[in-house]
């Protein structure tokens, strides 16, 4: 009990830690480094393309069904959100598709 | 007035999220009990974490039990890609006063993926990502508790509701592509986590792809800033 409670501690520091660190490290009345705020700029599209990537890591594209309801179901997502340029309907509308293609079509 | 508005626009954003947290998080609750985890110990989890990877991974490191140094290890590995959203907000939270260490904590994928992006026009920016991160975290505990007390009696298959994930992350991805900002970061982004998976499998990649789409951006840093 005790041991279970101590390691929750420590998995909740260890993550307040690295999200912490970076503000810590560059707190202050000082002017934020330009390095910095580049990064700012440029890393948050190369994070969201890298968790799709991850999202999508386990999705097995050599066995049947190939992959096929993720694909369709991204593809979706893409239009709709250029089509109507509204996120929520975008992620309802590919969620609903993907769990119709899995539960009804490819099962 | 604009008060209600803030409210609105924060509940409307964290919208996509709740559907995707609701069931990672009875997920959580699920296995948390089968570990033999009750309600405290779950709630005791989404509260002071607040990190789905971690978290799924954590119910191993409790019911092992592992040691304290394997435990901060293993955290310390899941969640070093955290450092990096937060080097990439530490300009966007300059401001952010009483509301800064919250909004730290509450950094994760999907709070990051919606705060990283523009704030709506009406709302007041500081109270919305508050309420945004807030918002977020309440479905995330709300959903490991009802993992845990009523993970077996839920009436349909939720097979693929996860996907909600990914479809935040495709959403914002096109969104910000279609606005033209910062395509190269984009495409940095899905190739070389393309090539770490390949090369280096689906448990170590996370890290140097970080590492290396970092390398990448930071190539001729100056002219891009200028701009």
């Amino acid at each position: 009990m005790k041991t279970e409670a101590i390691l929750i501690i420590i998995m909740a520091g260890v993550t307040a830690l690295l999200r912490f660190l970076p503000f810590l490290f560059f707190s202050g009345k000082r002017e934020t480094p330009k390095y910095i705020v580049y990064l700012g700029e440029v890393l948050p599209q190369a994070i969201i393309g890298m968790l799709i990537v991850y999202c999508l890591r386990l999705t097995d594209f050599t066995t049947k069904p190939f992959g096929l309801p993720e694909i369709i179901a991204v593809v979706f997502v893409v239009v709709l959100q250029a089509v109507k340029r509204n996120s929520l309907l975008s992620v309802l509308g590919g969620t609903a598709v993907y769990m119709l293609l899995l539960q009804l079509v490819f099962k | 007035m604009e008060k209600n508005k803030t409210i609105k626009r924060a509940f409307i954003a964290s919208l996509p999220v709740l559907a995707g947290y609701m069931v990672l998080g009875i997920g959580f609750g699920i296995m948390m009990r089968d570990k033999g985890f009750g309600v405290l110990w779950t709630a005791a989890m989404s509260l002071s974490i607040f990190s789905g990877t971690l978290q799924y991974v954590g119910v191993g490191l409790l019911a092992a039990p592992a040691t304290m140094i394997q435990t901060a290890i293993t955290s310390l590995i899941v969640n070093a890609r955290y450092m990096f959203y937060s080097i990439s907000m530490v300009k966007k939270y300059k401001g952010t006063g009483k509301y800064k260490p919250f909004l730290i904590f509450g950094l994760t994928d999907e709070t990051y993926t919606i705060l990283s992006g523009e704030t709506p026009k009406d709302a007041n920016e500081n109270k919305y990502r508050f309420l945004v991160t807030t918002f977020n975290h309440i479905y995330w505990i709300i959903g490991g508790i009802t993992g845990n007390l009523l993970g077996q009696i839920i009436p349909f298959s939720t097979r693929g509701i996860d996907f909600s994930m990914t479809a935040i992350f495709i959403a914002s991805f096109t969104e910000e592509w279609i606005k033209k900002n910062n395509r190269k970061g984009a495409i940095i982004g899905v190739v070389t986590t393309l090539v770490c998976l390949l090369l280096f499998g689906e448990k170590w990649f996370l890290i140097p792809s970080m590492l290396i789409m970092t390398l990448l951006l930071s190539i001729k840093p100056k002219r891009e800033a200028a701009k």
